[in-house]
């Protein structure tokens, strides 16, 4: 999901101001997406040349507030209706790091996986406890996304057992001491086959 | 009795040994387990099949005992206890929740709930008012007369919890509580038996689920008979070395 999107889905609640938007940003999705009011501003901005917000004459206290536009409104309906695409997200840094790990030599990726899990663990735990106060009105929403996030980082959870699962079969390719960068001796050894035998 | 005093936790593991079969088809089940469970202290234990998870349950509950090393429930070394001995601390001391409900179909929900306490010489109409209130306690007051089978898959899990709970049993053992519940369900379970533990119970939740171990105060990663990791607060060692006085 983009800024931009949650900040016309704010909108259309009724006319904002930069503050009253960030502030109601962070409020939806639990502090869990924190905004810095410069984000918030350079979005509207950008909104308004998109025709998707117009700006309102100022406040007497120098605010200037902003409402969604006929064509906003519009964005925001297909938004709504259209279902998020995983690759939307940005690059899982995650299974990059792991697929490098295997591919590394030298790096225990058992213990790689461990790390991850014990970290994983640890947010999830911080997640869960957040559900253990008392219900306040109002708390759907944001539980929700306290939700989504605790699934999500289950995911992971299950992800990283299944690693470990495929890792018991796993065989490392040979590695070829040619393309390792720091192995002039293997490399040295490697040229009188006859030693590496012995 | 000499236990007393030299307890740290309501469950105790002191380098727990366990290996079925000997020889060549020696299988170690666990291979020096340590763990400390206080009071008001939630463990989940993790791992995959195999990892010696259901075996450290069923030694913390004096259902199975240790090759080498000790089990101490409430100060008390269960090796120390002779069969009688160890069958009533089971009752008072210990409850279970397994995935099983194993929830007698001919009783009622109170009278499943007040049969331990009933077992253990307590009288019928004393039994009957503890089964109620730990029947109560988990929203089913009214529910005290049906039969299991009268009953949703949720609310015959909430009265197995009262059956574990009810009395003054201080160590709480579950495995997979949640077993075939939807996710609303078994939250539900989890959130009661987290209630309980900040009562003051000691629990150890046996679990593949990363999502209910995250219930938990503390989860401890079991990688073939071993404690490989552990994600939380950990027990000060200097409280593990203490001689006993």
């Amino acid at each position: 999901m983009s800024i931009r999107h949650g900040l016309l889905a704010l909108l259309e609640r009724g006319p904002m101001y930069g503050y009253q938007l960030r502030a109601a940003f962070e409020e939806s999705t639990g502090g869990t997406w924190p905004l810095n009011i410069g984000q918030v501003y350079s979005t509207l901005a950008r909104l308004e040349r998109d025709d998707l917000v117009r700006s309102l004459p100022e406040h007497d206290g120098g605010q200037r507030p902003y409402e969604i536009t006929d064509t906003g409104r519009a964005e925001l309906t297909v938004w709504f209706a259209t279902p998020v695409s995983r690759t939307d997200r940005p690059r899982d840094e995650l299974a990059i790091k792991l697929a490098l790990a295997l591919t590394t030599p030298g790096v225990d990726v058992r213990a790689v996986l461990q790390t991850q899990r014990t970290a994983t663990m640890r947010s999830l735990q911080e997640f869960t406890r957040l559900k253990t106060g008392p219900d306040r009105p109002g708390d759907l929403a944001w539980r929700l996304v306290l939700d989504a996030m605790i699934f999500q980082a289950e995911a992971e959870a299950r992800w990283l057992d299944h690693c470990e699962a495929s890792l018991v079969r796993y065989q490392p390719a040979s590695t070829h001491p040619a393309t390792t960068p720091d192995a002039s001796s293997e490399a040295a050894a490697a040229a009188d086959p006859a030693e590496v035998a012995q | 009795m000499s236990g007393n005093t030299e307890t740290t936790g309501v469950l105790e593991l002191r380098s727990v040994h366990r290996t079925h079969g000997s020889g060549e088809a020696a299988v170690h089940a666990l291979r020096g387990v340590s763990l400390t469970v206080q009071s008001g202290e939630f463990v989940a234990v993790m791992g995959p099949s195999g990892s010696g998870k259901s075996t450290l349950l069923n030694l913390a509950g004096g259902l199975d005992s240790p090759s080498q090393g000790e089990v101490l429930v409430e100060g008390q070394h269960l090796r120390a206890l002779n069969r009688r001995q160890l069958a009533r601390l089971r009752r008072r001391s210990v409850g279970y929740v397994f995935q099983d409900l194993n929830l007698l179909a001919s009783l009622t929900a109170a009278e499943n709930v007040a049969l331990p306490l009933e077992l253990d010489g307590l009288g019928v109409r004393p039994a009957r008012r503890l089964a109620l209130a730990a029947l109560a306690e988990v929203d089913l007051a009214d529910l005290g007369p049906r039969f299991p089978d009268e009953m949703s898959g949720g609310q015959q899990q909430r009265v197995a919890i009262a059956r574990a709970l009810v009395g003054d049993r201080r160590l709480v053992l579950a495995d997979e509580p949640t077993g075939a519940l939807d996710s609303q369900t078994g939250e539900a379970v989890l959130r009661l038996l987290r209630a309980r533990v900040d009562a003051g119970a000691a629990a150890v939740l046996v679990t593949h689920e990363a999502r209910h171990a995250a219930w938990a105060d503390r989860v401890v990663f079991l990688r073939d008979g071993i404690v490989v990791d552990t994600s939380g607060p950990l027990v000060e060692p200097e409280q593990l070395l203490e001689p006993a006085p």
